[in-house]
């Protein structure tokens, strides 16, 4: 149950967490559909960190609370934080306008969901999914 | 950067995805093709995502960018191959591409762009 | 080497390991009532007291989470494994694991270091424990996801026509599996209609209907496109009740509608296909 560290500071470098999230859930036994969500929201945060949070680091490392196995992932910036964080979590990817920060959209895709964030404080968004 | 090949078929440009898709590959993609439309002449456009494990909000919003800009040119665009757990994912995620035609395969995305504007050979 | 907290209380044991054996054997015995051969209970039990012993004697003899234990833990998760399939209860399993403490006391004796050595037991009896639960857990997960499968049958109607017909309550777990099951089968048939038969539903809640619905989009996106045949009045009238929109889905009354329907828009000429196989 190794920890992984990834700097995120390019597009080059959401495509590598991806990877590394799908070789955890792959390994936490989730099923495809689960391993599919769990990596389209890390995608979606990895890229939130990168453009909105002007690049940081994601955490990616396997859980186990005794019953079942997980992924975890925590995605970090030190960028201008979110202001209004219930603003942010309201489905915004489809006005089109391309602001949309995929916020709520990863939080239906994993099972439990966490976010610190201050302005000028950067922010921190913390997804586990659980294997079935 | 590496940018991904639009081989043309007929009076139809086919984009076959084999890679994992970074954001500035996705973005110009978005360029070549509508270069390769107006280029061509071409009337349909394919995008095979078979071998996409994962289309997120920017990929998806992507492959509906393109739609409409091909629309623009006069090329009808079908998205073909969506893997189940994509499919479920981008529902979950809550994106439903309208507007967007799709197909099973490419075969079936070329007869269906053929039958839509009768311009089979 | 001996390490502290447990005196000599190990070399005791290792000298009357025989004796010890035998105890702790003729107590587990008693309580599997002969589903496990003495045989095999001997050579199960005897690998278990050299490895736990060889871990007490150890530096981290005390910590029983420490690398030392690495043998026993494996053991005693092999032994509460098999006890688990084999349908043995809770008890008969732990039981293996605290027998041993009698078994010293009675065999070697109380000292002060056996409060150590009855800790480092009770430790590896809850551990025996945790790993029971934890395989029956996966006994039961593997029979409710084989009585999922069973219930979810997708059939091929026609070339390029599958049938999913729905039968008991659905819940929300049984939606998704459902869901998984019909897209993969018109990917594996290369089929571009699904029909979901719900004549067998006896009622539809919100969630459930948001499957269906979540279903019919996934489809679509995959370029296939889905018909629900078989809504039965009440359903319909909870249908409308809670507000869900169905809005441009196909619904038809019976399966025999909805395929007529499927063929229709693939172009097959039923009459024709009729007399082509001579009916």
């Amino acid at each position: 149950m190794t920890a992984q560290e990834l700097p995120i500071s390019g597009d080059a470098d959401v495509v590598r967490v991806r990877q590394a999230v799908r070789a955890a859930a792959v390994q936490a036994k989730l099923s495809l559909v689960d391993q599919t969500k769990l990596v389209t929201a890390a995608s979606e945060l990895a890229r939130n960190t990168l453009t909105y949070g002007g690049g940081g680091g994601a955490l990616v490392e396997q859980v186990d609370n005794g019953l079942r196995k997980g992924v975890k992932a925590v995605f970090r910036d030190k960028g201008p934080g979110i202001a209004d964080v219930a603003q942010a979590l309201t489905d915004g990817f489809t006005s089109g306008s391309g602001m949309g920060l995929g916020l709520g959209g990863a939080r239906r895709l994993v099972d439990e969901f966490a976010i610190e964030t201050a302005p000028g404080d950067g922010t921190t968004v913390t997804v586990v999914k659980w294997a079935r | 950067m590496e940018r991904l090949p639009i081989l043309k078929i007929g009076q139809m440009l086919l984009v076959s995805i084999q890679v994992d898709l970074r954001d500035d590959m996705v973005i110009a993609l978005q360029e070549d093709l509508a270069d390769r439309i107006v280029e061509t002449g071409a009337r349909g456009v394919v995008i095979d995502i078979t071998a996409l494990d994962i289309v997120d909000s920017f990929t998806g919003r992507m492959l509906a960018t393109i739609a409409a800009l091909s629309r623009v040119l006069d090329a009808e665009t079908v998205v073909v191959g969506m893997r189940p757990a994509v499919a479920i994912t981008l529902v979950e995620l809550g994106l439903s591409l309208d507007g967007i035609k799709t197909a099973l395969d490419v075969e079936r995305g070329m007869r269906l762009l053929s039958s839509a504007r009768g311009t089979a050979r | 080497m001996t390490s502290e907290p447990f005196g000599d209380l190990i070399d005791r044991c290792r000298a009357a390991e025989d004796d010890l054996v035998r105890r702790w054997r003729a107590d587990v015995a008693a309580s599997l009532r002969g589903r496990i051969s003495e045989i095999e209970l001997d050579k199960e039990l005897r690998e278990i007291l050299d490895a736990v012993l060889s871990a007490v004697a150890s530096a981290d003899g005390a910590d029983t989470r420490s690398a030392a234990y690495g043998e026993v833990r494996a053991l005693l998760v092999d032994l509460s494994r098999g006890r688990a399939l084999q349908g043995f209860s809770p008890r008969e399993t732990a039981i293996s694991v605290f027998a041993l403490k009698k078994a010293v006391r009675d065999s070697v004796g109380t000292g002060p270091e056996f409060t150590a050595f009855s800790d480092v037991i009770d430790e590896l009896g809850l551990f025996t424990f945790e790993s029971y639960a934890k395989t029956r857990e996966e006994v039961i997960s593997n029979q409710a996801e084989q009585l999922l499968e069973l219930a979810t049958p997708v059939v091929k109607l026609w070339q390029g026509v599958v049938a999913l017909p729905l039968v008991g309550t659905l819940d929300s777990a049984r939606a998704q599996v459902v869901m998984e099951k019909l897209l993969q089968t018109l990917v594996d048939t290369g089929s571009e209609y699904a029909i979901i038969d719900i004549t067998g539903v006896p009622a539809v809640d919100t969630q459930v209907a948001q499957h269906l619905l979540k279903t019919i989009v996934a489809a679509r996106l995959m370029g296939a496109e889905c018909i629900i045949s078989g809504i039965r009045p009440q359903i319909a009238q909870t249908i409308v009740a809670l507000g869900i929109e169905f809005g441009d889905i196909a619904t038809k009354a019976t399966l025999a509608d909805a395929l007529l329907l499927a063929l229709g828009r693939i172009g097959v000429d039923v009459t024709a296909e009729m007399s082509k196989r001579g009916l």
